[in-house]
Formats: structure tokens, C-alpha cells, sequence
């Protein structure tokens, strides 16, 4: 169905964004091995639907494709991920100390990782593509299939519990 | 607006998703209010931290030859369409050469004078070209070739000009086959030298217009009223066709 020429078109469209794609996968899976196989799973999937991709944002539409193959690959697993009931920003906090700008600041690349890995994971695809991908909410709501105000909300939270998280291991490290 | 009411904005505000008027409201808010001036600057700090804290990661390099040799397999007509052009093209190559050794092989056969006649044509054409000698008489004008042949042979060659159509008429030479002086009218197609031998046919039939390749010439033969005509060139047999076509009219 695919001649040479769509072949090639398909390539220079999709590839460049292989790095953004793996690196989605690879914090929604936590390990190179899965990550690996749900880019390449997503990739034959983007294959099959580029005759129907009208191409406006090549990279939005390859990050939903691979969101979507992670969750199926997920559910063929039939390990369920921790996913964690959308709502209003939640006091959480009460009796946790606040978090101190100071101390934030000094969390370290492995600090910050282990805080994000230890996201639900809903939280954790809307704080890579916001931060690590720049998206806009908009462009964020259309990948995970939520309302912009759920983005919203789910930064927020999740931004709430890594602050939290990496105070106390911050703390944690200073006793 | 109360501390509630901001602290739901402030991530947008941070993120830069709010319009301007929202912003403002939560600029002036911030700007009498340390607990939520203090929010501001943990959010800034945290995201500017993951942002800055070389947490992406990168596509191993074997990923990208894995995804493109996993598309490559996944893509079987593409593939198989390429495969399939690749043996038929084998497969008319060897239709070709069969035909045409089994063209050769029965002219052999069936007769070994007639193949000694075509390895004779395409020697004396392969001749022509090398010995600088294609024509006796150097001209396009049919009226100056017919003429010249009629003191050397018992016969009249036609000479027609085809240059209008496309094969200039370039002269004419005596050559020897089938153990008897022929014409040789000489056509030329771009840098492509035509040979057309003509003498009276030996044979009463008419014998059906046919053609055949050799060592890399097209050779089309036919016979017409009591002439046995052979047409031979490196030249492709579309084009030799047309010729052949233009001289019967």
C-alpha cells in the first residue's frame, strides 16, 4: 500500500521525533526494555494510520500514539496502573511541612527522578510533556483525551506531590 | 481575590496559560501576599529544576534502524511490489532471451542457410560501420542513390527518403550476400546507422514480416513484390519498427 516515496515521507515526518516518543515512554514504563518496545509498537501503529493524518503536528500526534500504546500494552499485561481519581486540587498537605524554594533547588538529577517515577503515572505523562516536551495544555489535553481544566489539574497535583516528595527526601538526607 | 481562589491559578500562571487579565489579577494578588508569593517561587523552582535537570531521555541509536526495519517488514506490499517488479522483470528477461534463443535455435534448424544469411547481414552491417565504408554513394537525395545503384545491379533498389519522418537517407553501397552483389540503401537515426539490404527473393512465397535480435542488433525482414528486404540496427526495434513500416508504405 505504501510506495518508496510515502515511505520516505513517513520517515523525515516521524523519525526526527523518535527522541521525544521514547523519552514519553520510557517515564510511562520506567525501564529502557518496555520503553523500547512500546516506540516500536507505536511507530508500525503510526505507520498504519499516516495515510490518515492530515500532519499538522507531527510530534503531538506521535506522543498521543505512543500514550495510547502504552496503555494497551499496560492492559495486555494486565498490570493496571496506579491511577489516581481526577478532582480538584487536593489539600494533601496538611501536618507535611511546605516546601522551602532553598531546598528545591538543590534536589539533584536522581532526587528529581525518583520523585517523578514515583508520580501516578497520569500525573507523571502530563508533567513530562508539559516540562520536559514544553507542550500547552491544550496540546497536553489532546493526547491524554481530558479536558484542558483536567490538565490543569493533574500539573498542579502533581507538582504538589513532587514538591513534597523531594522536601522530604531533602529532609530526609539532612538528619 | 482570596489565597483559595489564587493558589487554582497559579500553575497556569506559571505555565503561562493564562490570558492577560488573568495573569494580572494573579500579578497583583502575589505581589501583597508572601504565602502565595512564596508558591510562585517553589512552582518556578521545581519546574525550571525538571526542566533543567537533563531528565529526558534518549532514543537509544539502535531504536531508530529497529523502527525502520520493523516498518519495512510491516509494509509488505511496498516491499513485495518491489520484489515482484524485480521478477518480472527476471522473468521477461528470461522469457526474452529464451524466445529468442528458441527464434534463433528453430531459424537454425529449420533452416541453416537462412541463419548463415542473418550472421551474414549482421557482419556485413557490423562491417560497414567499422571499415568507415557504409556508402558508396553519399547522398539524401533519392534521385542521386537510385540511379547509382542501377549501372552495378541487375535490379532497382527503391531508395525512398525518410528524412521528413525522421531517418535521413544517407547513401547507398554494394555489398555481397546469398553469393550475389545486394544494394545497401543507409539510413541514419540520430548517431544510429541503419542498413537496409534489398535484392530480388528467391523464394515465390510471402513470407510473413518477422525480426529478431542479434549480438545486439534488431534485424526485421519481410518480403514484397519479389523483393526480399533485410532492415538491421543497433537501433531500439520500437524506432527499427517504424522504419520498416515507413519503407512498406
Amino acid at each position: 500500500m505504501f510506495d518508496q516515496n510515502e515511505l520516505t515521507a513517513f520517515n523525515e515526518a516521524v523519525l526526527p521525533h523518535l527522541d521525544a516518543a521514547y523519552n514519553l515512554a520510557r517515564w510511562l514504563t520506567r525501564n529502557d526494555h518496555d520503553a523500547e518496545d512500546v516506540v516500536q509498537e507505536a511507530s508500525l501503529r503510526a505507520f498504519k494510520y499516516w495515510k490518515g493524518f492530515s500532519g499538522r503536528d507531527c510530534r503531538a500526534w506521535l506522543l498521543a500514539i505512543v500514550r495510547n500504546t502504552y496503555y494497551s500494552w499496560i492492559r495486555k499485561r494486565s498490570v493496571q496502573p496506579e491511577l489516581t481519581e481526577d478532582g480538584e486540587i487536593d489539600e494533601v498537605d496538611e501536618g507535611i511541612p511546605s516546601p522551602e524554594t532553598a531546598l528545591l533547588q538543590s534536589a539533584d538529577r536522581e532526587m528529581l527522578k525518583a520523585a517523578l517515577e514515583d508520580l501516578p503515572v497520569e500525573f507523571r505523562e502530563a508533567i513530562v510533556l508539559r516540562e520536559m516536551e514544553g507542550l500547552s495544555y491544550k496540546e497536553i489535553a489532546g493526547i491524554a483525551t481530558v479536558p484542558i481544566g483536567t490538565v490543569m489539574s493533574r500539573l498542579a497535583r502533581a507538582r504538589k506531590r513532587l514538591q513534597i516528595y523531594l522536601t522530604n527526601s531533602a529532609m530526609q538526607k539532612s538528619l | 481575590m482570596t489565597c483559595n481562589e489564587n493558589r487554582k491559578l497559579l500553575n497556569p500562571y506559571v505555565d503561562g496559560e493564562l490570558d492577560s487579565a488573568g495573569s494580572l489579577a494573579v500579578e497583583n494578588h502575589v505581589q501583597g501576599c508572601a504565602s502565595c508569593s512564596s508558591d510562585v517561587d517553589n512552582l518556578r523552582a521545581l519546574v525550571s529544576g525538571i526542566e533543567n535537570g537533563a531528565l529526558r531521555f534518549k532514543a537509544p541509536p539502535h531504536l531508530k534502524r529497529n523502527v525502520q526495519a520493523a516498518i519495512r517488514k510491516a509494509n509488505p506490499t511496498a516491499r513485495s511490489s518491489f520484489f515482484q517488479w524485480r521478477w518480472l522483470s527476471v522473468a521477461a528477461s528470461v522469457v526474452l532471451i529464451f524466445a529468442l534463443t528458441w527464434t534463433v535455435t528453430l531459424r537454425r534448424t529449420q533452416s541453416s542457410e537462412e541463419a548463415q544469411l542473418v550472421n551474414d547481414i549482421v557482419s556485413n552491417h557490423v562491417r560497414s560501420m567499422m571499415a568507415n565504408h557504409i556508402t558508396d554513394v553519399a547522398s539524401s537525395d533519392s534521385h542521386t542513390v537510385k540511379p547509382w545503384f542501377g549501372g552495378k545491379l541487375d535490379y532497382s533498389p527503391p531508395a525512398k527518403d525518410l528524412t521528413e519522418q525522421g531517418f535521413r537517407l544517407i547513401g547507398g553501397r554494394l555489398d555481397y550476400l546469398e553469393n550475389r552483389p545486394v544494394a545497401a540503401v543507409v539510413y541514419q537515426r540520430s548517431q544510429h546507422f541503419i542498413n537496409l539490404f534489398v535484392w530480388p527473393s528467391r523464394r515465390s512465397e510471402i513470407k510473413p514480416e518477422d525480426q529478431l535480435s542479434l549480438q545486439g542488433y534488431n534485424v526485421i525482414h519481410w518480403t514484397k513484390s519479389g523483393m526480399t528486404y533485410w532492415l538491421i540496427s543497433e537501433l531500439n526495434l520500437p524506432e527499427l519498427n517504424e522504419c520498416a513500416r515507413l519503407l512498406q508504405e
